[in-house]
């Protein structure tokens, strides 16, 4: 890297960082818990709005990991969200009836709370629909992984986001709170992503999944990434650039090995299509808040008048993260 | 006649205190090292918490940082200690904070007991080992290190060059030899104490300060030089990977762990509850008495080390995503690709299917969709045959579909007319099996009822796409096991070409083919390859086509009969 491109992507990140201290005057608190954090703990941070129903599984899958605790941005929730979250314990909530677009989908408001929060911690930024797996997940806690990433002086670590979908169309069965989502949403597509380099950032862009199946299908250029690192062990210098796709510094995106090898890694299973996913499409399309002209959902619109059913012959159905490592999704490296 | 224990503690010192007990309840003395760097507000409450145990002492503190001079002084001045105060000690035991006993210190000290000569330490000269990170091996005897690997790296690399330029070596102590090995080791009183009261001790210890890593080399060398009996293997189970740095052991590694039969394993990870429950506290130590034998996490954790550097071929996923030239493989598996014979038989996907029992696809890359066996819009993976999703990233399509599909062999036809943006990534991949009758893309233009123009702008466009295709397959580069036949010379002998093909997928062990797939009837199609010359355009891929009345096949036989392909007896 010249020392020009050096120095531009220096320039951007005081420019994210500096996005981030502004709009953090967006944010205001309803419950600042931050007091509790100690020293070694491993954070969560996550921007919602109307999640009310996912809350409590979601709260409880990552406590169960060892998440110690939840920094919560609520984008002017009208379901009772931000109530609940601010009766749990374990759990500080700040909110912002500010443009969900603007702060560059939450991601200004993020970067605020990392910076002033995350600092020295292991973070994991992920949305209530996405489930965090891990290798050894089922029987050694996130900071097992956190100590083990210490050790080996890996300061970033990738899950790519897999798209889960139910067996018949969305609507077919209702989720109830506390549920665990998998119970519905339980099938995944096991072998159709496709991978591009980004040289500018570093990281990877990845495609596929049901989404690029049936969404996308004639435009898959269009298709929304996958590729998303969630666990960071962050430093105040450090900013989320497009989502939780890539960072900046840039060596952060360099998760993935360029010499044969493979690296550890996880995957975030995202249980966005549920029975929910009807009616949040069509009031997100109405706010136009997303990324690309909301695009994504202007598709997930066309289609979803149809009631699709996502599943295909081909489908996996979900067993556990080791089925994951032999598929190939995700990998131990030389975890064992 | 006992066991002493040297612990060298640096972090998690709950589990420090616990292991400590631990040996000293099965009555061997402990002499703790705590590391400098430790802070006094945590130290101090780990030395009062051991106040109450009348065997363990606590040794002057050093500062120990990875691969300093530290961590020997430490160790020199914990085993003087020991030494001094334990007059019936036989055997040194040297460990970690975070090693774990496996197997009841009693079945230890029986061992032990039983070898009274032997010194437990892993000692192999610089030239035999393959283990040493960073290409230092040799000259880390021989040059100086002041500076940290870890923390001043830039520094460190620099001067171990300047080194190298100027040719600086430093001279070696008379009377030792290099040797390395694992820094956890076990020795008798009597090879200790002659290391550590040695005439020569203050050059060695000199000499050592400045050599990289000491810890794996000092007692490692020393012990060479006194030693009745080595024994070169560590007690201690600790595996490494593939930087150097130790694995760790977590609650389910539990079984494994148990069946090792190994006396004590580092590293323990210090919130692993189940582990130290089950060592510490189980006084009854399932574990028969045997000899140690890590072989099953031997492999897991070479395992694990391949897959980090090595990784699986064929595999491109969000951690392994191999620069060009760096898969080690393009694909996972083995695959064939046929390209002109679809056009020159009739159904010769079903035939091969049949024949090989592999899964047979159709023209996968185009034009139109990938035409995937049984005409599935969907196959293995979800991989769908949508041609806008294939053209979107038509490589990734190819290693998908492989992947997918591993443990079944895949088959496929190719063509001039399909996307050409894999026929150098096929060209160029060993597990790809290529078989091309040259000019067979002619047929199907002869059989269709087009106008001649369009016929022939169609036939020089294939044409130059199918011998660039060629040129790939012939160049230095290609890997792939290719044959390519002319189709006059193929149509002149089909079955011979047919009976190599098959031998080479090797799938089925019958050796001659006992079905023929059928050949279309293309009569005049030697006049149709010259019609395109009289308009000017040479088709020369097909070699050299008779232009009479009919064509080399079907050919009829002077009787009349029309031949059959024949088979060829072997």
């Amino acid at each position: 890297m010249g020392w020009m491109d050096a120095y531009r992507l220096g320039r951007e990140r005081r420019f994210l960082l500096y996005r981030a201290l502004r709009r953090r005057h967006q944010l205001s608190a309803v419950k600042n818990r931050a007091r509790k954090i100690r020293r070694r703990d491993i954070l969560a941070f996550s921007t919602l709005r109307n999640e009310r129903i996912r809350l409590p599984y979601f709260l409880d899958y990552y406590r169960e990991m060892g998440v110690n605790h939840f920094l919560f941005v609520d984008n002017d929730s009208t379901d009772g969200s931000r109530e609940y979250l601010a009766g749990q314990e374990d759990c500080s909530v700040w909110t912002t009836q500010a443009s969900y677009r603007q702060s560059r989908f939450g991601m200004d408001w993020i970067n605020w709370l990392l910076m002033r929060y995350g600092h020295e911690h292991w973070c994991l930024t992920v949305d209530p629909d996405e489930f965090f797996v891990y290798p050894f997940c089922d029987t050694r806690p996130m900071a097992a992984l956190c100590d083990w990433l210490d050790a080996c002086e890996i300061r970033s670590f990738s899950a790519m986001l897999l798209d889960m979908y139910p067996k018949g169309p969305l609507t077919a069965q209702p989720y109830h709170e506390g549920q665990d989502p998998l119970e519905i949403a339980s099938w995944f597509d096991a072998g159709n992503y496709t991978i591009n380099r980004n040289w500018k950032h570093g990281n990877l862009w990845i495609q596929g999944g049901p989404r690029m199946r049936i969404f996308f299908d004639e435009d898959p250029w269009k298709a929304p990434a996958l590729n998303k690192i969630p666990l960071v062990r962050w430093n105040r210098h450090y900013a989320y650039s497009s989502s939780t796709h890539s960072l900046l510094p840039r060596g952060l995106n360099l998760v993935f090995d360029e010499w044969g090898g493979e690296k550890a890694s996880g995957a975030l299973l995202h249980t966005k299509f549920l029975d929910t996913f009807t009616a949040k499409a069509e009031e997100e399309l109405e706010r136009g808040q997303h990324y690309g002209n909301s695009r994504e959902y202007i598709a997930y619109h066309e289609t979803l008048r149809e009631d699709p059913d996502l599943w295909c012959k081909w489908s996996e159905k979900y067993i556990n993260w080791r089925q994951l490592e032999i598929l190939g999704l995700m990998s131990k490296g030389n975890w064992a | 006649m006992s066991v002493g224990v040297v612990m060298l503690v640096h972090t998690a010192l709950r589990r420090a205190e616990q292991v400590a007990r631990h040996w000293s309840a099965a009555g061997c003395p402990v002499v703790i090292h705590c590391d400098a760097n430790v802070p006094d507000h945590r130290f101090r409450p780990f030395r009062e918490a051991l106040q109450d145990v009348p065997g363990i002492r606590f040794s002057t503190r050093h500062s120990c940082s990875w691969g300093t001079w530290g961590i020997v002084a430490a160790t020199q001045d914990a085993c003087e200690l020991l030494l001094r105060e334990n007059a019936e000690v036989r055997h040194v035991f040297l460990s970690s904070g975070s090693c774990l006993p496996l197997r009841p210190v009693e079945e230890l000290k029986t061992y032990l007991a039983a070898r009274p000569r032997t010194d437990f330490i892993e000692s192999a000269t610089t030239s035999d080992v393959p283990w040493t990170v960073g290409g230092l091996d040799e000259e880390r005897f021989t040059l100086r290190f002041p500076f940290s690997w870890r923390t001043q790296r830039r520094a460190f690399d620099w001067y171990v060059n300047f080194q190298r330029r100027v040719g600086f070596r430093r001279r070696i102590p008379a009377g030792i030899v290099p040797h390395l090995g694992s820094q956890w080791w076990c020795l008798t009183r009597q090879t200790l104490s002659a290391i550590l009261e040695d005439p020569q001790r203050r050059e060695y210890d000199r000499y050592f300060r400045k050599v990289w890593i000491p810890d794996e080399s000092y007692f490692q060398t020393l012990a060479r030089k006194y030693s009745a009996h080595i024994e070169s293997r560590s007690l201690t189970l600790s595996k490494f990977d593939f930087q150097g740095k130790p694995h760790i052991f977590y609650d389910d590694h539990l079984q494994l762990l148990r069946r090792s039969d190994c006396f004590v394993a580092r590293k323990i990870w210090p919130h692993a509850n189940r582990l130290y429950r089950a060592f510490l506290t189980d006084p009854e130590g399932a574990m028969q008495r045997r000899e140690p034998n890590p072989g099953k996490i031997d492999r897991i954790f070479s395992k694990a080390s391949e897959r980090r550097t090595r990784g699986r071929s064929g595999l491109y996923m969000q951690s392994r995503f191999p620069r060009e030239g760096w898969e080690g493989g393009l694909t996972g598996a083995q695959y064939s690709v046929f390209q002109g014979f679809s056009e020159l038989f009739e159904d010769f996907e079903g035939w091969l299917s049949r024949t090989t029992g592999c899964r047979v696809h159709g023209q996968l890359f185009g034009p139109g969709d990938a035409e995937f066996a049984g005409g599935q819009p969907v196959i293995n993976g979800a991989l769908t045959a949508k041609a806008a999703l294939r053209d979107h990233a038509p490589r990734a399509f190819l290693t998908n579909l492989i992947w997918n599909t591993r443990g079944e062999r895949q088959a496929f036809q190719y063509s001039p007319r399909a996307s050409q943006a894999v026929a150098w990534d096929m060209a160029k991949d060993g597990n790809a099996q290529i078989s091309v009758i040259s000019g067979a893309w002619a047929v199907p233009l002869y059989l269709s009822n087009r106008n001649f123009g369009v016929l022939r702008k169609e036939a020089a466009r294939l044409q130059r796409i199918e011998s660039e295709f060629i040129d790939a397959l012939r160049s230095p580069w290609a890997r792939a096991r290719v044959n390519i036949w002319t189709m006059a010379e193929f149509v002149e002998a089909p079955m011979e070409p047919l009976q190599i093909v098959v031998d080479e997928m090797g799938m089925r062990t019958a050796r001659r083919l006992s079905e023929v797939p059928r050949m279309r009837n293309f009569a005049g199609f030697g006049q149709f390859l010259q019609n395109l010359k009289n308009q000017g355009m040479h088709p020369h891929l097909m070699g050299d086509f008779p232009v009479d009345d009919g064509d080399p096949a079907p050919r009829k036989d002077p009787d009349g009969k029309q031949r059959r392909p024949y088979l060829i007896k072997k």
